[in-house]
């Protein structure tokens, strides 16, 4: 049972890209491996765990599949005319390895065709598993609601015959870009949403920073996916730093590095310097040398806040997205000054900013700050209405 | 399209609205005014009401040709309803974000349901 579920939880994404790369048909291959790891969960117990588990699950899942297509075939009178081959799954019994696709079925889920919003669940649910109800319930969509969305995905995917490989190198920044953003979506939900940090440890977090070292492993010579990987170790190196006592948000300036994980910081240090060798810049290295010029507080004591100011210029530039240009403007309130800030806050277009949470607790601190009283109490009550954290509500509550 | 933002509170939610302490009761109210204007100034609220304690519920039944009436709440549980705001959202995602804004969806429940058309 448990070598089972660490066989599923290992292997998974890697046995689900394999059946499909084929046959291009994710829901079928799930099918397949999902009576796969039933047979698995009958017979290794009582027959012991194969030498070689992830060959067993998918000869037993191409044989279900053989299976299947011999029915269908039957019923419409094909019988006997069969394509399908049972190759390969001799030799994979006997082999170690086989052949590594979760690449290209992750540019798959991240395709162009593919909503935007959908990319993130799809990943999770294909290469590492996760179910649809785990997903929905970090993404706040109804569960049924996104059970159904990915099965219209995966049909999306089987019917309009998305190529899996990975794509031609004039394509592969742009796509590449699509499905880094995909993780990072899924790493932000947790990252924004999950206050408690034990809470923080089994979240999408964890996920997502397992899906960006698959790409790293398989895409070395990009710079990109390292500039993410880096990005989330450098988050995550403040993971303890980041709640006070009260569970008050505490901005990255003010937090104790006595906090910071060092190990972690030497990791996205590394990744960081071997992105920045390959000599091409990107909106990740960018947002993470943000976070890199944030850690020379632990041996300066000290904030750069032009270096800061100027590398999020250069990020504002590539991804001008609210999170961003909320971000700026708070660096430059201490690279310039609270007035300079606010007068970025008010060229921001206010659809845009009318339900995000950020730009009114940045609002109301910078108008505090001036004196703007009357004022800064309306933007405080914008972000204790907006806030979905107890700890932010009560901390705002308070100010 | 309409959904109601059904808020469930528990015995201590309840407890914080008429709390002794001034700083926890304004805690409570606080919160829930500066949700309800992040909900005008969002242009969505479409109305809702918040309700007295499940103390001050009646139950009335008409059971085999006979009048009942009980105190108390309907359901027994831990968590009771404690009030509702209807808003006006092009999806369920959309009320679904506001209902985990709600201030007591940590310390409570939140249903979502869509409101019949009529």
């Amino acid at each position: 049972m448990q070598e089972v579920e660490r066989v599923a939880r290992e292997s998974y994404g890697r046995l689900l890209a394999f059946l499909t790369t084929r046959t291009g048909d994710v829901i079928e291959a799930e099918e397949a491996l999902s009576d796969a790891f039933a047979a698995a969960l009958k017979s290794w117990p009582e027959n012991g765990t194969p030498r070689n588990p992830e060959a067993w699950l998918l000869s037993v899942a191409r044989r279900k599949r053989v299976d299947e297509i011999r029915r269908q075939q039957r019923r419409s009178a094909l019988f006997d005319t069969l394509p399908v081959e049972l190759d390969n799954v001799v030799e994979l019994e006997s082999s170690n390895a086989f052949p590594e696709h979760r690449l290209s079925l992750m540019f798959v889920c991240a395709h162009p065709a593919i909503d935007p919003g959908l990319r993130a669940p799809l990943i999770l649910n294909t290469i590492l598993g996760l179910s649809a109800e785990r997903i929905a319930s970090a993404f706040l969509v109804k569960p049924s609601a996104m059970g159904q969305r990915l099965v219209r995905g995966k049909r999306k995917i089987r019917d309009a015959r998305i190529r899996f490989s990975i794509p031609e190198p004039e394509e592969l920044p742009e796509r590449l870009d699509a499905v880094l953003e995909a993780i990072y979506a899924g790493y932000g939900v947790a990252w924004e949403n999950v206050w408690d940090q034990d809470a923080f440890a089994h979240s999408l977090a964890e996920e997502a920073i397992w899906l960006v070292r698959i790409l790293v492993e398989q895409m070395p010579e990009q710079p990109e996916p390292r500039g993410l990987l880096a990005l989330m170790l450098y988050c995550e190196s403040r993971k303890a730093a980041r709640r006070g006592r009260d569970g008050e948000f505490i901005p990255l300036y003010e937090q104790d590095t006595s906090l910071w994980s060092r190990p972690l910081i030497d990791q996205a240090e590394t990744e960081l310097a071997t992105a920045a060798e390959m000599g091409r810049h990107g909106r990740f290295q960018l947002e993470a040398s943000i976070q890199s010029a944030h850690t020379a507080r632990i041996h300066t004591g000290l904030v750069d806040w032009e270096t800061i100011a100027t590398l999020y210029e250069g990020l504002a530039q590539v991804a001008p997205t609210i999170g961003v240009l909320v971000g700026r403007a708070s660096t430059l309130a201490k690279a310039r000054s609270p007035t300079f800030a606010l007068e970025e806050l008010d060229r921001l277009p206010s659809q845009s900013v009318i339900n995000y949470q950020p730009y009114w607790a940045l609002r109301f601190h910078l108008l505090k700050e001036l004196g703007h009283i009357g004022e800064a109490e309306n933007a405080r009550q914008r972000a204790i209405g907006l806030t979905e954290d107890p700890n932010i509500r009560s901390h705002l509550l308070r100010s | 399209m309409k959904y109601a933002i059904i808020v469930y509170e528990s015995e201590n939610d309840f407890q914080r609205r008429g709390d002794e302490d001034a700083t926890v009761k304004e805690a409570y109210w606080g919160a829930f005014s500066a949700y309800y204007g992040a909900l005008t100034e969002a242009g969505v609220i479409a109305g809702g009401h918040g309700l007295q304690g499940p103390d001050t519920a009646t139950i009335v039944e008409l059971k085999d040709g006979e009048r009942s009436v009980q105190d108390g709440p309907y359901a027994d549980s831990k968590e009771q309803l404690g009030g509702f705001f209807i808003v006006d959202v092009p999806d369920l995602d959309t009320a679904l974000d506001w209902a985990a804004k709600a201030p007591t969806a940590s310390t409570g429940k939140v249903e979502v349901r869509p409101l019949l058309e009529m």
